[in-house]
C-alpha cells in the first residue's frame, strides 16, 4: 500500500509546487476558518446586555472577523485550485504513461487480455486513482488539520473542557466503525447481487431477440425476479445501515455540544472550580467548535474507504507498468532494401509450451512467390504471420528477409516491408483519407484517390456524404466489405515488398467478394505473397500451400502435387464441391 | 415520472411516515439552539445550577428522540425505494419481454440493458432521497429562519438576505459548470475510444510503426481532459469558499446589527448565539437542496428513458394453439410485403411461395437482399406489413405467438449462448428436456464431439457470452440448441459461416438423415449449400429473383445463374460436374 502511494506520489513530482501550495493554503485557510468562532465569541462578549454593548470593541473585532473570512475563502479557493491542477496534471502523466507502456508491450500480453480490461485501466483505474488518491488525499489532510485545529483553539479556551471533548471522541469512532462493519457484508452482498442482475439483464434483454423465439421470456423473468428481490432485500438492509451513519454521528455530536454546554455553563456560574470561569462569548465560540468537530471524522472514514479503493487501482495500473517490454533494437541494423526473399529454416514455436504447435518448419520463398496457408478454423494458420512480423519470436530455429536474419534487424524495418491486410478490418475514427493515408500520412489527395481506384472502392467512397472526407469508425455503417477495400488501399497506397492477406470473406456478399478479390488480385501482381485462404478457390494458382491442422504443418507442395497426394488437402478441397 | 408513480402504491404509508418522522427530527433539532439560549440566559444569567442540569437533560433527549426518528425515517425510506425499485424493475423487465422486435428495435438492445438496470437504480435512488431529504432541507431553512423571525424580526433581515445570495449562487455555479462536466466526459469518451481503437489495431499499428504517432494523438486526448478539467475545477471550487464567505459575513452582521439590537435591550446574548446557531443550518440545508437537485434531474431523466419503453405498445397475439395441420402448404406466403419501421423503403416486397411439410426451401442472394427478414416473417417475429403469412394453414397473426414460437426452431447469423451448463443451453427450446435428447441434437450439430471430451461434459460451464468456445464450437451448439425437442420448422440463418466444408457438409448429412419430418428454411450464400434443397428462393433487393429447384434455377434465373457461375468459375466447375 505505502509503495503504491509513493508512486503515485513520484509522478506527483513535477508538479511539488502544486503540492507545497495546497498544504500551505490548507494550513492558512482552514486555520483562519477556526479562528472565526473565536472572534465571534469575543463579539459576544461584547454585547452583555441591554447598555452594556462595548461598540468600540465590537466595530473592531467584526471588521477583524470579515477580514479574516476574506483571506480564508481567498485560501480555501487557492487550495482548491492548487489541488485540481495538482491531480490532473499527474494522471494526465500517469495516463500518458500506461498508453506508452500499450505500444510497448508484446503482443502477447495484449492477445492474452480482453480489450475492455485494458481499456479499463487507461480509462477508468486512473480515474479512480484520480478522485480517490489525490483530491482524497487533500480531503483527508485538511481534515486532519481541522481536527488538530479544532483541539488547539478549544484547549486555549477551556483545556479542561477540551479534554472531556478529546475523551468523548472515540464514541464518534466506535459508532461509526460498528455500522461500518455491520454494513460492510450486506454492501458486498448487494454488489455481488447487481453484478449477477447486470449480468442476466444483459444476456437477456441484450439477446431479447433470442429469449423471444425461443419461448423463455417467463424463464427468464423467473430467473431475474429472484435475483431482483433478493437484491431489493440485501439492498434495503445495505443503505438502511449507511444511512445509519449520518444520525448517529449527529447524535453523538449533539451529546458532546451539551456536554460542552453544560460545563460551559456550569463554568461561567463559578459552579465548579475544576471547570474554571468562562464568558458566555467564550461558551459560544466553543459551542461552534463543538458543531464541527466531528465532521472531519466523518470525512475521513469516507475518504479511508475511497483511499483503499483507489489504492487497488493503482495497484492495477502499475501492475501494467512493470510488464516486460519489447527490448529497443534501435541499434540493430537497417533493412534498407527487400526483393522478397524470405528462408524459414527449422523453425519451431508455441503459445504454450505445453501444446507443441511449429515444429522443425522450412520453407523457401523466392521474391515473388505467392504462398498459401489454409487449413480448418482455428488451426494456427495466422501464427506463420505472427512470426514472420515478429509479433512473436521464434524458439529456435530462424527466419531471414533478403538473407538476413529477422532477430538481427529492427522490426519497424522489418515490418515496413509488409503490407498487411487482417481479417479484423481495422478503421479507426477520423475521414476516409486519413483511414487510407495511415501508412503514408505524406501522401497527396491524387494518390489516394489512385490507390482508392486501384482496388475498386473509389465508387462507394465517392457516394459517400462528404466523399474522401468522411468521417467513418468502427461502427459508422460501412459494411464489412467496404472496410476491408479500404484496409487493401491503405495497403495499395504503402506499395511493400511483401504481401500478408488473410482473405475473410464469410461475411461479405458476393459482389463485394468479388470487387475484393479483384482488388487482391491487383495487389499481389510481382510481390511476395502470403495468402490464409478460408475458401480455397482462391488460391489454386499460389506456387506453394501449406496445409495446417491443430497447428502442424501436414502438408506442403503446389496444388497439382498435393491433389495427386490424396492426403487431407485433396479431402478438404473436394468436400467443397460435395453436397 | 408520473407514471411511474404507480409503482410505489404499496408504499404509502411509507412515503408518508418517512418524511413525517424526519421533519420531527428537524424539530428537535432547531429546538437545540433555542434550548441552549434558554440555559445561557435563564442558567447563567441566574447562576441557577439547576436549571442547566435540566436544560442539558433535556438537550440529550431531545438528541436521543431526534436519533430514534431519524433512524425510522432511513429505514422507511430505504424500504419504500428498495421495494418501488424491486417492483419497477420486475414490471419494466416483464413488459420488455412482451415487445415485439420492433418495439426492440426502436430502442435498441444495450440501451434496454442501461435502463432496467442503471436507469432504475438511478430513480431508486431519487425516491430513497427524496424522502429523507426532500422535506428535511427545506424544513431546516424555513424552520431556521421562522425562529429567527420569532426571536427578532428585524435581525432576522439578515437571513433574508443572506439565503437568497447563497442560492442565487449555488446557481450561477451549477448552471455553468453542468456543461462543462459534460464536456470533460466527452473528452475521457474520446481517450477511451481511441485506447480502444488502439487495442483493437495493435497489429496494424505495430506494422506500420506508428506508435509514436499514436501516443501523441492520446497525449493530446489527455491534454484535453487535464485542460477542460482545470477549467470546470476552477468555478466549481467558487462554491465552497463562497458559501463560507457569504455564511460568516451574514453572522458577522448578524453580531454588529444584534450588538445594536442587544444595546436596546431587545435582544438577549443567548438569543445571539442562537441567531449564529441558526445561519449555520440554513448553509448547510442550502448545500445539501444543491445536491438534492441534481440527484433528482437525474432521477427525472432516468424515469423519462424508462417511460420509453412502457410507452411501447407489447406484442399483439392471436388465441389459436393447435392450428388444424396443412401439410401440402405448411409454410404459405401471399403477397407478402415488409417494411422495418425505421426504413423508408421495402425490405421484402410481393413474395408469394409454399412449402411442404418436412420440405427444405433455400434462401439465397446478396447481403441485404432481405434474406433474413423473410425467414423472420415465419415465426412472427415481425409481422408482415402486406399480405398473409400462414403456417399449418393459419394466419401466423391468428396463432398464439409462444406456441407458434415452440414449434420452430431458430439458429441466428451470430451464435450466442447464455451463462449456465452446457445443458442447460441445450433445454432453451424444450425445458427439462433429457440427456438422449440433448446428445442426439448435438450429433445431429457435429457438437458431440467436442462436447464429450470436455471435462464435465454437458455440465461444462458456459461463461457469459460463450467465451470459452470457439466460434466454430459456439455456432454448433446454438444449432442443436434449436434442434432439441424436434421442431416442427428449423431456420438456419447462414448459420454454418464459421464451419470448414467437411463439418458443414457432415451436418447436413445429418440434418437429413435424423430430422427428416422437419420443415427446414435455410438462408446461405453458397449455392453448394443449397442444392440438395426442394425449392430455393432467389432474393434481390427484397423481391424475388426466382423460385425453383437448382436446375430449374440454373436454367432460368439470371441471377442465380451468376451467382452459381461466378462461385463454379473460382472454384473448378469440373469438380462439380
Amino acid at each position: 500500500m505505502l509503495k503504491t502511494l509513493k508512486r503515485v506520489f513520484s509522478y506527483a513530482r513535477p508538479y511539488i509546487g502544486y503540492f507545497v501550495l495546497t498544504v500551505l493554503f490548507a494550513v492558512l485557510g482552514v486555520s483562519l476558518s477556526l479562528a472565526v468562532p473565536i472572534f465571534i465569541g469575543r463579539a459576544v462578549d461584547c454585547c452583555i446586555c441591554k447598555g452594556m454593548v462595548d461598540y468600540d470593541e465590537l466595530k473592531k473585532i467584526v471588521a477583524e472577523l470579515a477580514v479574516i473570512v476574506a483571506a480564508s475563502t481567498l485560501f480555501q479557493w487557492l487550495m482548491s485550485l492548487c489541488t485540481n491542477k495538482l491531480s490532473f496534471l499527474t494522471v494526465r502523466d500517469l495516463r500518458s504513461d500506461v498508453f506508452n507502456k500499450l505500444e510497448r508491450v508484446p503482443i502477447k500480453y495484449i492477445d492474452s487480455r480482453t480489450k475492455g480490461e485494458l481499456t479499463s485501466r487507461v480509462i477508468n483505474d486512473i480515474e479512480i486513482v484520480s478522485d480517490g488518491l489525490l483530491q482524497g488525499f487533500t480531503q483527508f489532510f485538511s481534515g486532519i488539520i481541522t481536527i488538530i485545529g479544532t483541539l488547539i483553539f478549544m484547549m486555549t479556551i477551556n483545556i479542561r473542557i477540551a479534554l472531556v471533548v478529546v475523551l468523548m471522541t472515540p464514541l464518534s469512532f466506535i459508532a461509526a466503525s460498528c455500522i461500518t462493519k455491520a454494513a460492510h457484508d450486506s454492501y458486498m452482498k448487494q454488489s455481488k447481487l447487481r453484478g449477477d442482475m447486470v449480468g442476466l439483464a444483459e444476456e437477456c434483454a441484450g439477446n431479447q431477440k433470442l429469449v423471444k423465439a425461443f419461448v423463455y421470456g417467463e424463464r427468464a423473468e423467473e430467473r431475474f425476479a429472484e435475483i431482483n428481490r433478493e437484491y431489493g432485500k440485501v439492498g434495503l438492509k445495505a443503505t438502511f445501515f449507511s444511512s445509519m451513519t449520518n444520525p448517529t454521528t449527529r447524535f453523538v455530536n449533539g451529546l458532546i455540544y451539551a456536554a460542552v454546554g453544560v460545563m460551559g455553563s456550569l463554568g461561567a456560574i463559578g459552579y465548579s472550580s475544576f471547570i474554571g470561569k468562562m464568558s458566555v462569548g467564550k461558551l459560544s465560540s466553543f459551542l461552534a467548535y463543538s458543531n464541527q468537530y466531528t465532521k472531519p471524522f466523518n470525512e475521513i472514514s469516507g475518504v479511508i474507504a475511497e483511499l483503499q479503493n483507489a489504492v487497488a487501482s493503482a495497484g492495477r495500473v502499475f501492475d501494467l507498468l512493470d510488464e516486460e517490454e519489447v527490448p529497443d533494437d534501435s541499434d540493430k541494423e537497417q533493412l534498407t532494401s527487400c526483393t522478397g526473399e524470405l528462408r524459414f529454416s527449422h523453425v519451431n514455436f508455441s503459445y504454450d509450451p505445453e501444446v507443441k504447435l511449429i515444429q522443425d518448419f522450412s520453407l523457401d520463398v523466392k521474391a515473388g512467390e505467392r504462398v498459401a496457408i489454409v487449413g480448418p478454423t482455428g488451426c494456427g494458420k495466422s501464427t506463420i504471420i505472427n512470426l514472420l512480423l515478429r509479433f512473436y519470436d521464434v524458439e529456435s530455429g530462424s527466419i531471414s528477409i533478403n538473407g538476413k536474419d529477422i532477430s538481427d534487424i529492427t522490426r519497424d524495418s522489418l515490418r515496413s516491408c509488409f503490407g498487411m491486410v487482417l481479417q479484423e478490418t481495422w478503421v479507426f475514427t477520423g475521414t476516409v483519407a486519413e483511414n487510407i493515408a495511415y501508412g503514408a500520412p505524406e501522401a497527396s489527395r491524387e494518390q489516394i484517390i489512385a490507390a482508392a481506384k486501384a482496388v475498386h472502392a473509389h465508387g462507394f467512397i465517392k457516394r459517400l456524404p462528404d466523399g474522401y472526407d468522411t468521417v467513418i469508425s468502427e461502427n459508422s455503417g460501412l459494411s464489412q466489405g467496404q472496410k476491408q477495400l479500404i484496409c487493401i488501399a491503405r495497403i495499395m497506397l504503402m506499395d511493400p515488398p511483401i504481401l500478408i492477406l488473410d482473405e475473410a470473406t464469410s461475411s461479405i456478399d458476393l459482389r463485394t467478394e468479388q470487387r475484393v478479390q479483384r482488388a487482391f488480385a491487383k495487389l499481389m501482381e510481382g510481390r511476395t505473397s502470403f495468402v490464409i485462404a478460408h475458401r480455397l478457390s482462391t488460391i489454386k494458382n499460389c506456387d506453394v500451400i501449406l496445409v495446417m491442422k491443430q497447428g502442424n504443418i501436414i502438408e506442403q507442395g503446389s496444388h497439382e502435387e498435393l491433389m495427386k497426394n490424396k492426403g487431407f488437402y485433396s479431402e478438404l478441397y473436394n468436400s467443397q464441391f460435395a453436397s | 415520472m408520473k407514471k411511474l408513480l404507480k409503482y410505489l402504491k404499496n408504499y404509502k404509508k411509507e412515503l408518508v411516515f418517512g418524511p413525517f418522522f424526519k421533519l420531527l427530527e428537524a424539530i428537535f433539532e432547531l429546538m437545540v439552539p433555542m434550548v441552549m439560549a434558554k440555559m445561557i440566559d435563564k442558567g447563567i444569567a441566574g447562576n441557577d445550577s439547576g436549571y442547566i442540569f435540566k436544560m442539558t437533560g433535556l438537550i440529550v433527549l431531545l438528541g436521543i428522540c431526534g436519533l430514534g426518528f431519524a433512524l425510522t425515517c432511513q429505514y422507511l425510506a430505504a424500504r419504500c425505494a428498495y421495494g418501488f425499485g424491486t417492483e419497477l424493475r420486475e414490471a419494466l423487465f416483464s413488459h420488455i419481454n412482451k415487445l415485439s422486435y420492433s418495439g426492440i428495435d426502436r430502442i435498441g438492445t444495450s440501451s434496454l440493458v442501461n435502463r432496467l438496470t442503471n436507469d432504475t437504480m438511478t430513480v431508486q435512488n431519487g425516491v430513497n432521497m427524496f424522502i429523507r431529504l426532500a422535506v428535511r432541507a427545506p424544513f431546516l431553512v424555513i424552520g431556521a429562519a421562522t425562529m429567527a423571525v420569532m426571536i427578532d424580526v428585524k435581525l432576522s433581515l439578515v437571513f433574508f438576505v443572506a439565503a437568497p445570495l447563497i442560492s442565487f449562487v449555488i446557481f450561477v455555479i451549477m448552471r455553468k459548470t453542468v456543461p462543462m462536466y459534460k464536456r470533460t466526459q466527452k473528452n475521457l469518451d474520446r481517450a477511451a475510444m481511441l485506447t480502444r481503437e488502439n487495442l483493437e489495431g495493435t497489429r496494424v499499428i505495430r506494422a506500420f510503426s506508428r506508435q509514436q504517432e499514436e501516443i501523441d494523438e492520446f497525449r493530446e486526448a489527455v491534454d484535453e481532459i487535464a485542460d477542460s478539467s482545470i477549467a470546470v475545477g476552477k468555478i466549481s471550487a467558487i462554491l465552497n469558499p463562497v458559501a463560507f464567505m457569504v455564511m460568516n459575513l451574514g453572522i458577522a452582521a448578524i453580531i454588529w446589527f444584534g450588538g445594536v439590537r442587544i444595546d436596546n435591550g431587545r435582544l438577549t446574548q443567548g438569543e445571539l448565539t442562537a441567531f449564529t446557531n441558526y445561519m449555520t443550518q440554513i448553509l448547510l440545508a442550502l448545500v445539501v437542496l444543491a445536491n438534492l437537485i441534481v440527484i433528482f434531474t437525474k432521477a427525472f431523466a432516468a424515469a423519462a428513458r424508462i417511460n420509453e419503453i412502457f410507452d411501447i405498445a407489447p406484442e399483439e397475439s392471436g388465441d389459436i394453439e393447435a392450428p388444424v395441420s396443412e401439410d401440402r402448404h405448411f409454410i404459405e406466403f401471399q403477397n407478402v410485403s415488409f417494411t422495418y419501421e425505421t426504413a423508408g423503403d421495402c425490405s421484402v416486397r410481393d413474395v408469394t411461395l409454399s412449402v411442404g411439410k418436412g420440405q427444405t426451401l433455400g434462401i439465397i442472394g446478396a447481403t441485404g437482399s432481405g434474406k433474413t427478414t423473410l425467414a423472420n416473417l415465419i415465426p412472427c417475429y415481425y409481422r408482415a406489413t402486406q399480405g398473409e403469412v400462414r403456417v399449418g394453414g393459419v394466419s401466423v397473426n391468428d396463432w398464439e405467438l409462444d406456441s407458434l414460437r415452440q414449434v420452430v426452431g431458430y439458429v441466428p447469423q451470430r451464435a450466442v449462448l447464455f451463462s449456465g451448463t452446457v445443458r442447460e443451453n441445450m433445454q432453451w427450446r424444450k425445458p427439462g428436456a433429457s440427456d438422449e435428447e440433448i446428445i442426439s441434437a448435438l450429433r445431429t450439430a457435429q457438437a458431440w464431439e467436442f462436447v464429450s471430451k470436455l471435462p464435465n461434459g454437458l455440465d461444462t460451464l458456459v461463461s457469459q457470452g460463450g467465451k470459452n468456445f470457439s466460434g466454430g464450437q459456439k455456432q454448433r451448439l446454438s444449432i442443436a440448441r434449436a434442434l432439441v425437442g424436434r421442431p416442427d420448422i428449423l431456420i438456419l440463418d447462414d448459420s454454418t459461416s464459421a464451419l470448414d466444408y467437411a463439418t458443414d457438409l457432415a451436418f447436413r448429412k445429418a440434418l437429413r438423415a435424423e430430422m427428416a419430418g422437419t420443415t427446414v428454411i435455410m438462408i446461405s450464400q453458397r449455392t453448394t449449400s443449397l442444392m440438395e434443397a426442394d425449392s430455393i428462393i432467389v432474393m434481390d433487393e427484397g423481391e424475388t429473383a426466382g423460385i425453383g429447384t437448382h436446375e430449374e434455377l440454373v436454367e432460368s434465373c439470371p441471377v442465380y445463374r451468376e451467382i452459381y457461375i461466378s462461385q463454379m468459375n473460382s472454384k473448378e466447375a469440373g469438380a462439380n460436374a
